[in-house]
């Protein structure tokens, strides 16, 4: 039997005290910490004990409580529940702790995060009345947690708070010498610091554990809801903000293009992933880079920061050409189209653009061939040969997706020349078996072709400085940091800059006339060329790193082309480019538990959207609820449908209608005097640091954290109103009577506050309700200025304006009807799938790729597109008038006529469309 | 969730009598409410108990070696496979199949309560792999389908078709 532990690990710890305590006989083994001892462990896992049966135990719990068998003390189940706690509970919260007080330097929090758990263990302990956790002698249990705890325990500097009884069971388990003699073994003395080669190794824990908690479908505030309590002086510091009122001096509101960062000013640049061409984007790409760049943008407008968006189409590629063949337009004809859609989807999104332009620009050749050749002069550039496909017939070199050809692993005919659609496995166009030209289906041969190649070895040690300057000061998403250092641990190649190609940039080189820039090298330098053409001084913003702090927003397949692709280009260049301070990275958005799939026609594109009849606000609100952040989050219908009724409608939109309705009612439309009690005191408190923790979110580019602070506001509100009943109190004495005006003026002050904001996520409904409030504009800087301030911004006597409803409901019939739309159906091939009712498809090998060839329209009995056009249209208008009515709270007679007419409508429609009328049944493909 | 394990265990344990159970905490911790005792926290805890009280200690290992390994997995599903991420995951079923690979259940050639709440936890991971993946980590497939398979086990879950013999002979990549 042989045990391995290495030093510096707490897991360790606990398995060589309870060696010494039990005595067995079995050899101990330092290692590194890196060492796989385990074999069939792919992570370095100690400690490990090697059983006489060759098998390893991986756990430390499972071999303490063996150590403990073998010598004669069985487990009792007492135990089993410790040691399970040990597992479940107290290992996280120790895991985060120790990252925090060993490597973060945060151990004033230490007890935070600790004090759950211990509270648990004084408790049982205090409770039970015995020495030992398990009765009157010490037992496995014991030794795991007390192994546990004593790094933290025992360092004196964690102040942990007063758990008499833990304290005391620690001393006790403490006093016996081979539990001492373990923890010297393992810490060396050195207390945490011991632990710090250790800690280093370990991954960063994670506030909110595990699969099963997705943060986009939780209650955003369950467990917050404890009262949080203010001290006087907060409560007074609340008031003094509260009759600040509105700053005198508002921000200059109009922005003068073009903005040029300017001295003495925070001036921010911000950039969105450029989206491609060619595909017209759905709701992930949307909230990856778009909606977010723009979110961030309009929230720094409004703290004064002097900030530039832009953003645009890559349009250069293989893709285009491709896409240009098949539409039979020239390439650049299908990127003006294709541009003209995105451009309409981003404002129908109300993507705030402070320019969006395109990569098919005279300055995008300027730029980018004066970066090669400095790159060139600099000598960063080497050259190399390729083998490649060319097509004789065609006279060109084909590009990976140029060539199909037998799968070489499965023998699939129409593998492509990047990847076989069968089997998925990656492949080599040089590898495929009988290559066919896509175009003119001749047989390709093999050429070697001359690149140029960008030298990222000879800038990795530049890169490394840089980025360690950068990834410490700026604000970089975890996933960005870990992407990149991923890269830079494998080693950096040399990438190939260059590609035979027609539609790109051309390389100016004379040996390389044919070629141009390979899309990765080009695209970025769209940032510039696009702010280029925004102004011609568009260096001030991009060879200024002092005075500008650039932001980038993407989803984190991009992270290596921005965090070291292309700023070794620009390092390399030497021109005193400005690099990115903030990368910004998200997840991925998928699409009811799957992806997102054009082809398959599944989930919602950008043009779709407006097509749902959900306005846009209400698109941005959600997606911005589940905005993949930390971790990836899917987009559900149903989700959204809840989300929009529960917090949009019964929150927030309850909430500021509610407070506007007082108004108007109970006091002829004009605010009324506010007498501060000290329940209205503790509430402005209560606000005020829900604002500073959005701000301070914001800041940091916390979108979706940010946005529920917003909304914690709106139900502190509601519960205010319900406890203080102003409609009551309305009716009641002079006192009451004041007490309803308080109430009322407090809550219409914070509706004011919340349409500040929500301004950056759904600029429309904020302005709606400033003007139903009839809100001064130069409430919106005030109170985002600092550290955040909640003033009183309507005074009593301020004259409101039209309070109306802001949401509508979602309803269920509606939702189901959307999720049935876009669930992977094409509308057209509906008709054809009716007639073979429980198609083949569920009987085919998951394998076998569905044919992508769009289904032609087929013409059923009695199906009329106009006419169903035209259904649609009435369905759609007529399902308005019926909410409207619900909304009004109609007599019941009148709706239910209304309700008869639009089910007759729908009936009329789905036989228009060739479908039975009556509900459809399951398809056959299964859904999860 | 962790309920309706313990109500598939006790039925495969053959237990007349139903437990009272609840819940405790954000984590859903399952509780056992004892009439003689204090309450019992923890699946893996209570997973144990039931087998002691349908008299089938057996089922936790039969030599000490086997009891330790039998903990050491019920510890894994509680903790790893429980709070398991996306990236995780690969890592699991790589382990696993690894582990697997000459052995009929998770304590060597004897079913334990290991295998049944292994089984339970593994499930969502298992019904979310493509075919391919499947064949990948042929080893846990084999074993899990054995699982699903056992008499009395499955119960409250639905039964994941699993292929056993590969689609393609040699790996590439």
């Amino acid at each position: 039997m042989e045990l391995f532990v290495s030093e510096g690990n707490p897991h360790c710890l606990k398995v060589l005290a309870a060696l010494e305590v039990t005595g067995v006989q079995c050899s101990v083994q330092y290692v590194n910490h890196e060492e796989r001892v385990v074999p069939f462990l792919s992570r370095p896992t100690l400690p490990a004990l090697l059983l006489p049966t060759g098998l390893h135990l991986f756990s430390s719990n499972a071999i303490c409580r063996y150590l403990f068998e073998v010598s004669g003390q069985e487990c009792s189940e007492f135990c089993n529940q410790w040691l399970e706690w040990e597992a479940t509970d107290l290992q996280p919260a120790l895991l985060q702790a120790l990252y925090m007080a060993v490597l973060q330097g945060k151990g004033s929090e230490v007890s935070t995060v600790l004090q759950g758990p211990l509270k648990f263990l004084d408790q049982s302990l205090s409770k039970g009345g015995m020495p030992y956790l398990t009765g009157e002698a010490v037992s496995v249990a014991d030794v795991v947690l007390w192994a546990a705890l004593y790094p933290v325990l025992s360092d004196s500097s964690q102040a942990l708070g007063e758990h008499k009884s833990v304290n005391g069971w620690f001393d006790r388990v403490a006093s016996i010498h081979s539990c001492l003699s373990a923890a010297q073994k393992v810490l060396q003395g050195k207390g945490l610091q011991g632990m710090k080669s250790y800690m280093q190794r370990q991954p960063a824990p994670q506030s909110s554990q595990g699969r099963n908690t997705q943060p986009c479908n939780c209650n955003p505030i369950e467990g917050e809801e404890g009262e949080r309590a203010f001290s006087e002086e907060e409560l007074e510091a609340a008031i003094l903000n509260w009759s600040k009122g509105l700053s005198t001096s508002p921000l200059a509101t109009d922005r003068q293009h073009p903005i040029l960062p300017q001295e003495g000013k925070r001036n921010i640049l911000v950039t969105s992933a450029l989206p491609y061409v060619n595909n017209v984007p759905h709701l992930g790409n949307i909230i990856g880079c778009v909606l977010s760049a723009d979110v961030f943008s309009r929230y720094g407008r409004l703290r004064g920061w002097n900030l530039l968006f832009v953003c645009g189409t890559d349009e250069y590629g293989t893709a285009t050409e491709n896409k240009a063949r098949e539409e039979g337009l020239t390439p650049q004809l299908i990127c003006d189209k294709y541009h003209a859609v995105h451009s309409s989807i981003y404002k129908w999104f109300q993507i705030d653009f402070d320019f969006f332009g395109r990569t098919t620009t005279e300055k995008q050749t300027e730029i980018a061939q004066d970066i090669f050749w400095r790159l060139h002069k600099n000598g960063f550039l080497v050259e190399d040969t390729v083998e490649q496909l060319r097509c004789e017939q065609c006279q060109r070199f084909l590009a990976d997706r140029f060539v199909e050809g037998i799968c070489p692993h499965c023998k699939y005919p129409e593998a492509r020349g990047d990847q076989c659609d069968k089997c998925g496995r990656l492949i080599n166009a040089v590898e495929l078996r009988e290559p066919q030209c896509k175009v003119c289906r001749q047989t390709p041969v093999i050429r070697s072709s001359k690149h140029l190649f960008l030298d990222l070895p000879k800038l990795e040690t530049q890169l490394e400085q840089w980025l360690e300057k950068s990834t410490s000061t700026g604000d970089w998403t975890t996933n960005a940091k870990q992407i990149t250092r991923s890269w830079l641990r494998d080693g950096l190649k040399p990438r190939c800059i260059t590609r035979d190609l027609l539609w790109g940039t051309p390389v100016p080189h004379p040996d390389f006339k044919e070629k141009v820039f390979y899309v990765w090298f080009d695209a970025p330098i769209g940032y510039l060329s696009i702010t280029a053409n925004y102004t011609d001084e568009w260096e001030k913003w991009w060879k200024n790193p002092h005075q500008v702090e650039l932001y980038n927003f993407m989803a984190k397949d991009n992270v290596p082309f921005h965090s070291v692709v292309f700023p070794c280009s620009l390092l390399g260049a030497q021109d005193n480019y400005t690099l990115v301070s903030h990368l910004v990275a998200t997840e991925y958005l998928n699409y009811e538990d799957t992806k997102f799939s054009k082809s398959r026609g599944v989930g919602v594109f950008g043009d779709m959207a407006k097509d749902t009849g959900i306005p846009a606000d209400v698109w941005r609100f959600y997606l911005l609820y589940v905005r993949p952040e930390g971790q990836d989050s899917a987009f559900s219908w149903a989700d959204m449908a809840l989300k929009n009724n529960s917090e949009l409608l019964n929150n927030l939109g309850n909430f500021i209608n509610r407070a506007g309705m007082f108004v108007t009612k109970f006091f002829e439309g004009c605010v009324p005097v506010m007498e501060l009690q000290q329940e209205d005191k503790k509430l402005l408190a209560l606000v005020g640091w829900e604002l500073q923790q959005y701000i301070q979110l914001m800041d940091k580019v916390k979108i979706r954290d940010a946005l529920k602070h917003i909304l914690n506001i709106s139900r502190h509100g509601n519960q205010y109103i319900q406890v203080n009943e102003p409609w009551k109190n309305i009716k009641g004495g002079d006192t009451e009577r004041q007490r309803a005006g308080t109430v009322t003026g407090v809550s219409v002050n914070i509706a004011c506050l919340l349409s500040v904001m929500l301004m950056p996520y759904m600029p429309e409904v904020s302005q709606t309700i400033r003007n139903q409030l009839n809100a001064p504009q130069s409430c919106v800087s005030t109170m985002l200025q600092g550290n955040g301030t909640f003033v009183c911004s309507l005074c009593a006597g301020h004259r409101i304006g039209t309070v109306s409803p802001l949401f509508q409901k979602l309803e269920a019939d509606q939702i189901e009807a959307l999720k049935k739309r876009f669930g992977g159906q094409q509308p057209e091939d509906e008709p054809s799938k009716e007639k073979t009712p429980q198609s083949a498809a569920s009987t085919q090998p998951a394998a076998v790729p569905a044919p992508a060839a769009a289904v032609e329209v087929v013409t059923v009995n009695g199906v009329d597109p106009e006419k169903a056009k035209q259904l649609t249209q009435a369905v759609a208008e007529q399902g308005d008038k019926v909410r409207a009515l619900k909304a009004q709270n109609a007599e019941k007679a009148v709706i239910t006529a209304e309700v008869a007419k639009l089910l007759d409508l729908k009936k009329q429609l789905a036989l228009a469309e060739g479908k039975s009328p009556e509900p459809a049944p399951q398809k056959g493909k299964k859904k999860k | 969730m962790a309920l309706r394990e313990l109500s598939s265990l006790e039925k495969y344990l053959g237990l007349k009598k139903p437990n009272k159970y609840s819940t405790q905490g954000d984590k859903k911790v399952p509780v056992l409410q004892n009439n003689n005792g204090p309450p019992m926290l923890g699946l893996a805890t209570i997973a144990c108990h039931l087998a002691k009280e349908a008299k089938r200690p057996e089922l936790l290992g039969d030599t000490a070696e086997s009891r330790a390994v039998v903990q050491q997995w019920l510890e894994y599903r509680v903790t790893k496979l429980d709070s398991c991420t996306k990236e995780d995951i690969k890592f699991i079923l790589k382990d696993l199949n690894l582990y697997l690979q000459d052995k009929v259940y998770l304590a060597g050639n004897r079913f334990t309560v290991a295998d049944t709440l292994m089984y339970y936890g593994i499930h969502p991971l298992i019904v979310d792999l493509a075919i391919q993946e499947k064949e990948q980590y042929v080893n846990v497939t084999r074993w899990f389908d054995h699982i699903q398979h056992y008499p009395g086990v499955r119960h409250h879950l639905p039964p994941v078709v699993v292929l056993k013999n590969r689609i393609y002979t040699s790996r590439h990549h």
